[in-house]
């Protein structure tokens, strides 16, 4: 039996290596606080180039989503590096990056509004093998569209965020697929004011992976997995 | 455009180059002198020499037996054709086209060149006075043709020469103006010509069954009847390469490979050169006479066939070769030196200023609006909207730090919004707002962070900033404008989003 086990968990990796994810050739060293949600990835890593899809509903959402991106970036960026965010509009804030650890000068912003031109922007900046990572804020992405990019990345080891605003189509090729809900915060210790930020994370989808759902919230330039809230019982809360 | 020529004319070139290593021979007649058929000739005099009657191509030992206090060094061979190009490369400074006269002197095509320097007399003067600083003696005019500038350089007293007004400058001059040989000069003062008056009004067929077509051709060429050339001594080669073709080329599998043909040996040009390209045209010269052409740009100056030809092969679409393209003509219109980084074999850490990311920015900008793409660099204003700039290029530093010390919001309304709001008592974050027809009941907040206005760019009531978290945990940014007023109810507005 024992035997049996260690064939499938070897047959497991090598399926997972013949999907796509190479076991840690990436030498990020600091995942700011993102292990302790690793158990919920095929082989306990965060799968760098490859397509994470997070699901937003409005502004808020976007904002949360994009603070849990920019936390996941500031693992990636080492101390060189290039990270492309298409977005639509002159949103983004660049000097708020900085809080969350990411170098506002190392990122190149693309702002279009037509949705072509940004599949195109995104396809040919996940091509190129200089880029650490790559933001699209893209709302529709077809089935096609999102195998161009898993390929495009399988080839140049670039990370891809897309962060989809009320989508219609739901039927991806991304490997994982997240939602980011903010929460309210917890003040330090009761005094008054807000407290750091922190979301409601919930990883939907990941390939080969467990879903899971976690209270993660920013502070002092790293993730904490708050444990005091339990999922489990609660029914999905109510998105704004 | 009318062509303006200045010849300068060095009378002792080698011997202001001797006075110029031994200073204490400028008071003194000195001669340089090389040995030619068993005796020591005089090559080059100084003027001190020349008042005594001592010329070049004389005997030394004739000299010294006019003046037994001559001094007389040994001539280096080549030194003075070695000055002459290296003052020649030096000219450059008064105009691009710079030419080495056969006949010792250097000519210059100053056509367009002397209104720099206010008008054609300072122009030549400058010219004069420079080299004298530099310790040469030196003759120069300006003229119409070279032909005459040479000839008053050598012959005549005048600097400038008006447009059109040769003939009456130069027919007082000799013959040997007219940059003749020496027999023919020979003849034409034994026959009493001995000004070129007298040869302008003898009939030219005459003059050619006498003297030759040459005399004929060096007059012509004096009065400007006639095109004279020089040879620069830096060729001005433009960066392009041309692919004519048998047939006309009208598919666009032929345009692609007269492209990358093009590509491959403009490319290796200038690999040599160190230079690499900004701007480049391809141009197409079809068969109905008509000409079609593309052009693309770069952001960092490269000599990389594969990319400028992606480049290129983005906007090839746009090429109508109709009934065929027999001609093809690459350009490079802007070039910039160009200094290859070394390939490294295992990337670590891609960075900014990596050839494949200013790669990746010519492809993307090649397709969607080069304005849409930036980088952006700190600005120190406290006002949200102005604490950042756009970055001038993928490399540029930034002069100041980041401020992190207030909190700001990741997503920033390009203009901030009005919103509804219930606040309590003057200076209190508000208790609830309104913004697009959805109700927020705050629950926290944090503030109010006073930015002023900076009345030095624009006028305007301050901003009192409080960060309010709503019952759903939704953090916002949002101001009151101006002071808190029983009276007039200042404005309540959404500025951002925090994550």
């Amino acid at each position: 039996m024992a035997a049996n086990q260690d064939t499938f968990a070897r047959l497991q990796q090598d399926i997972l290596l013949l999907q796509g994810f190479k076991p840690a050739s990436n030498n990020v060293t600091n995942w700011h606080g993102l292990e302790q949600i690793k158990t919920a990835f095929p082989n306990n890593i965060f799968p760098t180039g490859a397509i994470h899809e997070f699901f937003c509903t409005g502004q808020e959402t976007v904002s949360a989503s994009a603070g849990f991106i920019s936390g996941i970036l500031s693992s990636l960026l080492t101390q060189q590096g290039a990270i492309i965010w298409i977005s639509t509009g002159k949103m983004i804030y660049p000097p708020s990056l900085k809080a969350f650890g990411v170098n506002p000068e190392k990122v190149i912003f693309i702002h279009l509004k037509n949705e072509k031109e940004k599949l195109f922007a995104m396809e040919e900046a996940l091509k190129c093998d200089a880029v650490t990572a790559v933001v699209g804020q893209l709302n529709e992405i077809s089935l096609i569209e999102s195998r161009r990019f898993q390929l495009a990345v399988e080839h140049s080891k670039v990370t891809g965020f897309l962060l989809r605003q009320n989508p219609r189509n739901q039927m991806t090729s991304c490997v994982t697929r997240w939602q980011i809900t903010p929460m309210p915060g917890e003040g330090n210790d009761g005094l008054p004011g807000l407290g750091f930020p922190k979301w409601d994370v919930q990883l939907l989808k990941v390939r080969n992976g467990k879903q899971g759902r976690w209270e993660i919230q920013w502070q002092s330039g790293k993730f904490v997995v708050t444990p005091k809230y339990n999922f489990e019982r609660e029914l999905v809360r109510k998105i704004v | 455009m009318e062509k303006r020529y200045v010849a300068i004319w060095f009378p002792h070139l080698a011997t202001d180059w001797f006075e110029q290593q031994r200073p204490d021979l400028k008071n003194n007649a000195f001669v340089l002198s090389a040995a030619t058929h068993g005796r020591m000739v005089i090559t080059a005099a100084n003027p001190l020499a020349q008042q005594l009657l001592i010329r070049e191509g004389m005997a030394l030992a004739d000299a010294r037996a006019i003046c037994p206090s001559l001094q007389y060094f040994d001539d280096k061979p080549g030194l003075a054709s070695q000055l002459w190009q290296r003052i020649a490369a030096w000219c450059i400074r008064f105009t691009p086209t710079v030419a080495l006269d056969p006949l010792g002197g250097i000519l210059l095509d100053a056509t367009g060149c002397s209104h720099l320097w206010g008008s054609e007399e300072a122009y030549v003067l400058d010219i004069i006075n420079r080299l004298k600083a530099r310790g040469y003696q030196a003759k120069a005019a300006m003229a119409d043709t070279i032909g005459a500038a040479w000839a008053i350089t050598r012959f005549g007293n005048e600097m400038i020469v008006e447009k059109n007004k040769q003939l009456g400058s130069l027919i007082s001059l000799p013959p040997e103006a007219l940059r003749l040989d020496e027999n023919t000069i020979a003849r034409l003062h034994k026959l009493g010509l001995s000004q070129i008056k007298s040869l302008v009004t003898i009939p030219s067929a005459s003059l050619r069954r006498r003297f030759g077509p040459l005399i004929l051709q060096r007059i012509n060429q004096m009065m400007g009847k006639e095109p004279e050339f020089i040879e620069p001594i830096i060729p001005p080669e433009p960066y392009q390469v041309r692919l004519p073709c048998i047939e006309p080329i009208a598919r666009i599998e032929g345009i692609e490979i007269a492209l990358h043909t093009l590509l491959q040996q403009l490319c290796e040009r200038m690999q040599k050169e160190g230079k690499g390209v900004r701007t480049a045209n391809f141009k197409g010269y079809r068969v109905d006479s008509k000409t079609v052409g593309i052009q693309i740009s770069t952001s960092k100056a490269s000599c990389n066939v594969k990319h400028l030809f992606h480049l290129f092969e983005m906007k090839l679409s746009a090429l109508e070769p109709d009934l065929g393209i027999e001609l093809f003509l690459l350009e490079a219109t802007n070039v910039e030196d160009y200094t290859p980084a070394q390939e490294e074999f295992w990337k670590e850490s891609p960075a900014l200023n990596d050839q494949h990311i200013a790669e990746l920015i010519d492809r993307l900008s090649g397709r969607i609006n080069p304005d849409a793409i930036q980088r952006y660099l700190p600005a120190e204003h406290h006002l949200p909207e102005r604490a950042f700039k756009k970055a001038g290029s993928l490399t540029e530093q930034s002069t100041t730090q980041w401020q992190t010390n207030k909190p700001r919001p990741i997503l920033l309304l390009e203009k901030p919004e009005k919103i509804t709001v219930t606040a309590p008592i003057p200076d209190y974050p508000p208790m609830n707002f309104r913004y697009k027809g959805q109700f927020h009941k705050v629950v926290k907040a944090d503030g109010p962070e006073r930015i002023e206005q900076e009345w030095w760019i624009e006028e305007g009531e301050h901003r009192d900033y409080y960060t309010v978290e709503d019952e759903q945990g939704c953090r916002y940014w949002l101001f009151r404008a101006g002071h808190y007023d029983e009276e007039k109810k200042p404005y309540w507005f959404i500025h951002g989003f925090f994550a």
